[in-house]
């Protein structure tokens, strides 16, 4: 069977954030017309709360590296790139160079293919997957309009595949008949127990907090997503609630500061937002601002977070949001 | 063309084109507002304003980028919209630090037709650029960074123009737009920033009010000449629609001002046109240099001195209409009236932000005497006119003066792309052949729109290959194309701005391809309409000719001519308000 059907029988969904289903993707690259094609495994993982990418490129290398080639493969494109995190290219790339290096010559498929371990010369943004085509042209690093979509116009205009880390290891696993619907679950914040950990898909956030012993005694609530990105759950809503986006869950105490952990993620995305576009650059400078008034207008707040979801030009902007209404609704409630 | 069916606010369009929704809301007349969008660059989507709402489709999108599909319904005036739009507009308030009354944009400024549009007249937040700098490049242009809302227009048409002068440094909100640090790379001034910026962040050097100060001096005469391709411009200025013919009320108008005598920079075009199209002649006949570069563009041979100096050699050395018209005044005119060239004070109304470095330039000064004085461009003077309550749309039309206000069609058509080499065409087959042309139009040099037009003319036998460049961005090619073939052309003529002088940096705004062609229309209808249609028939300067050039060998071309040296990056100032650079003439005896 080939690996494209296996994919879709396994059901499996990007893990960067969007779960966007990966057989789809792939055929859409695959079809796409273009002399050229490249994959892209993004290993790029900004958000503070997320780390499991890190943690498959150090303890599964060869997976990543089976994954990008069976990819490679299945969309016929003659070149990669193992896009990197700044420290995780200087820790890695000499054993990645080395492995893939081994894996192709043992493949012996033909000596045209390549694959480039590449180290991401900007930070957060470059995650956003139009940004990094622009960084590895070597380009202003930020969003690009869509559509046109990578799929069909990325790396130097030719059809780019672009997966998360973690979606090529679980190719791999799918591959090697190991897959058992799983996800690497990045836990943090308050709990006993921090750490990446491999559970099924679909757990609930009590499961996960249970499963891993990380259950606070506590009055607690979660941010799940990327930790600053995300939606928020109070306790109660945690029984029902599943784990989406790149798979991190951040547990907070009500001991701490509300007002810090709003000023954190101000901070995060307002020094790492690109400037592009007016409602998310000018959004969280005035967010900022506000925030640092003795008395604090959520109203207006409020009314800066709609139109920064509403119109901003990616995705930082347009879900950013979403973490802030629910802090200010369920946590401040206001 | 498959049709496709829209729905916009309710009423249903049927339409064959595959346009932005901005695009078909403009053509149905559905008005959609815009800040960083110019139909001349690629859209940037980076402003918002114009969103609208599209059923189905989760957020509000930007009807810049997204194209008509078929089914889409479309709102672009719902409540969720305006709370967008009014909330961007309140940004782009904290951003943009209103000045407006130093603003020559503030009469068709589209922020404040907005503001009054969606109600957002009092700001909400403090302006966070008001300690930014200003940079002025070679104290010409001036980058207002405290107004700038980083739409980026200004940095995609200096790429267009091949030049890439500016740059966007740092990120998110910390992002400016300024000059180029690199060495190498230099303005050419030509102002295309100016016309391109949204929020008037970029503006030329005022010298409007300096002028009006000469003016109120009695001891001066103070002449104002002016250039070809204002006539059809400045009337815009006033609510008058696009290439309408305004020669008669323009004249007014400037007398009004106060000026002594109106001169045309037409007639300083008929000699251009015989200067160069002597040169060209005597290249072809004695076989010099070719192909021979026009400079009737200052920017053009600004960037042929800073980065093809190896080019100089093919370079006319004729001046500009404008530089020949001011040293004709100061040196002919100035003996006729019996007055010493430095009582007499040469103001230029021009369609171009790099004529204000031309006037600076010392080689072309006659002994130490600069033959412009000033130059304002089209927006200035409609702002001059403005102050003075003059309203060109009810002033009765009034006669350039005597003896450098007649002009020949040729000299009509050197505002639009093609014009200068169509003119010299003319002159140079009679110079060639001693016969008068039958048909004086060479209809293939023509075109506003076109970036290169190459054509083939045939003088007696001779087949002469010309081109025309029409925006400097496409200059390399043609550069690349005599470097490879160094006879591929003899005579090419280049024009910085898209469309020729027309739509210059200093025309009145908007600009778009559209009014450049109405532009240009109009003065091709001036060309047809003129009884003289050759330059070296124009009996004022034949007169000149034979009065005065003649007489003295070597002064025509001591007066009328010029050179060009290579040249280094000119000086950008950097400096912060309060402490406001006051701008002052250097160098000048006046």
């Amino acid at each position: 069977m080939d690996i494209i059907r296996k994919i879709t029988k396994a059901n499996l969904c990007g893990r960067g954030g969007a779960a966007f289903p990966t057989a789809k993707k792939w055929k859409m690259v695959k079809e796409a017309k273009g002399e050229k094609k490249y994959v892209i495994a993004n290993g790029s993982e900004g958000e503070p709360g997320v780390f499991k990418d890190t943690y498959i490129v150090e303890k599964y290398p060869e997976k990543l590296i089976k994954g990008v080639l069976l990819a490679m493969e299945a969309v016929g494109a003659q070149n990669a790139y193992l896009y990197l995190r700044a420290d995780l290219y200087e820790k890695h790339k000499k054993n990645l160079r080395e492995i893939i290096q081994e894996k192709i010559l043992r493949q012996a498929q033909n000596d045209t293919i390549k694959i480039t371990v590449f180290r991401e010369d900007g930070k957060y943004l470059n995650g956003e997957e139009t940004t990094l085509l622009n960084s590895i042209e070597r380009k202003r690093s930020e969003p690009r309009y869509k559509p046109p979509y990578p799929t069909e116009c990325g790396l130097w205009g030719c059809p780019t595949l672009v997966n998360n880390v973690e979606t090529f290891y679980q190719v791999a696993q799918i591959a090697d008949d190991n897959y058992k619907n799983q996800r690497f679950y990045s836990i943090s914040g308050k709990v006993q127990n921090e750490g990446v950990f491999e559970l099924e898909v679909d757990l609930t956030v009590d499961q996960v907090l249970k499963k891993t012993k990380n259950y606070p005694e506590r009055a607690f609530f979660v941010q799940t997503g990327g930790g600053a990105h995300g939606f928020i759950y109070t306790k109660d809503e945690c029984k029902n609630a599943l784990l989406q986006g790149a798979g991190a869950l951040v547990v907070h105490d009500y001991q701490e500061d509300p007002l810090e952990i709003l000023k954190f993620w101000t901070e995060f995305f307002l020094l790492r937002n690109c400037g592009q576009c007016i409602p998310c650059r000018e959004g969280f400078y005035r967010i900022n601002q506000l925030l640092k008034q003795d008395e604090i207008d959520y109203e207006l707040i409020k009314e800066i977070l709609y139109v920064m979801a509403d119109a901003s030009y990616c995705g930082l902007g347009q879900f950013a949001p979403e973490g802030y209404l629910d802090f200010i609704k369920k946590i401040l409630k206001r | 063309m498959p049709k496709i069916n829209v729905q916009i606010n309710g009423k249903r369009y049927t339409t064959e084109k595959e346009v932005s929704i901005l695009k078909f809301c403009q053509e149905i007349g559905v008005e959609i507002p815009t800040l960083c969008f110019h139909p001349d660059i690629k859209f940037h989507a980076n402003c918002k304003l114009c969103v609208v709402e599209i059923e189905g489709w989760p957020r509000l999108n930007p009807a810049c980028a997204i194209k008509l599909q078929e089914g889409m319904k479309i709102q672009t005036d719902t409540d969720r919209v305006h709370r967008t739009r009014r909330m961007i507009l309140q940004y782009v308030f904290g951003e943009h630090v209103t000045d407006c009354k130093d603003c020559l944009r503030s009469n068709n400024c589209k922020l404040r037709k907005y503001a009054k549009q969606y109600k957002v007249e009092k700001p909400i937040f403090k302006p966070r650029k008001k300690n930014r700098p200003l940079y002025t490049c070679g104290n010409t242009i001036t980058f207002d960074t405290r107004k700038c809302i980083e739409c980026r227009n200004c940095i995609d048409v200096c790429r267009k123009q091949g030049i890439g002068f500016i740059n966007l440094e740092r990120k998110g909100y910390r992002s400016t737009v300024k000059p180029h640090d690199e060495p190498k790379n230099d303005c050419i001034y030509c102002g295309q920033c100016i016309n391109h910026c949204p929020v008037g962040a970029i503006h030329s050097r005022k010298e409007f009010d300096c002028v009006m100060d000469e003016i109120k001096n009695k001891d001066k005469i103070v002449v104002c000449q002016i250039a070809p391709s204002i006539r059809v411009s400045i009337g815009e200025e006033f609510g008058i629609p696009h290439g309408q013919i305004m020669t008669g009320q323009l004249v007014a108008g400037v007398k009004k001002l106060g000026f002594d005598k109106v001169f045309d920079v037409q007639t300083g075009a008929d000699f251009t046109t015989i200067e160069e199209a002597k040169e060209f002649v005597d290249r072809l006949q004695n076989n010099k240099i070719l192909p021979m570069f026009t400079t009737c563009c200052p920017a053009w041979y600004k960037y042929v001195e800073q980065k093809h100096p190896e080019l100089i050699p093919n370079c006319t050395t004729a001046r500009s209409p404008n530089m020949m018209n001011g040293a004709i005044i100061k040196e002919y005119y100035s003996k006729l009236i019996n007055v010493p060239r430095e009582k007499i004070c040469v103001v230029a109304v021009m369609p171009c932000t790099a004529k204000k470095f031309e006037v600076e330039r010392r080689e072309l000064d006659i002994d130490g005497v600069p033959p412009v004085d000033y130059v304002i461009t089209t927006r200035e003077l409609a702002h001059m006119m403005r102050l003075s309550r003059i309203d060109l749309s009810k002033i009765n039309e009034e006669n350039f003066d005597s003896p450098i206000g007649e002009s020949t069609g040729a000299s009509a058509i050197y505002g639009a792309s093609g014009g200068v080499m169509e003119s010299a065409l003319r002159t140079a087959y009679f110079l060639a052949t001693g016969k008068e042309l039958k048909d004086v139009n060479f209809k293939q040099v023509r075109g506003s729109l076109k970036g290169i037009k190459r054509a083939t003319v045939e003088i007696e036998g001779t087949e002469l290959r010309v081109a025309v460049v029409n925006g400097l961005g496409n200059t390399e090619e043609i550069i690349a194309e005599i470097k490879q073939d160094p006879e591929a052309y003899h005579y090419i003529e280049v024009m910085t701005c898209p469309g020729g002088c027309i739509a210059g940096g200093g025309q009145p705004l908007p600009v778009n391809d559209e009014i450049r062609k109405k532009r240009a229309e109009a003065l091709y209808q001036i060309d047809t309409k003129k009884k003289i249609r050759v330059a070296h028939q124009n009996p004022e300067v034949k007169k000149v000719y034979q009065d005065f050039f003649d007489k003295s060998p070597g002064l025509a071309h001591r007066i009328l001519h010029t050179h060009y040296e290579p040249r280094s990056k000119s000086e950008v100032e950097m400096y912060t308000c309060p402490i406001m650079k006051k701008f002052t003439k250097k160098n000048s005896n006046l």
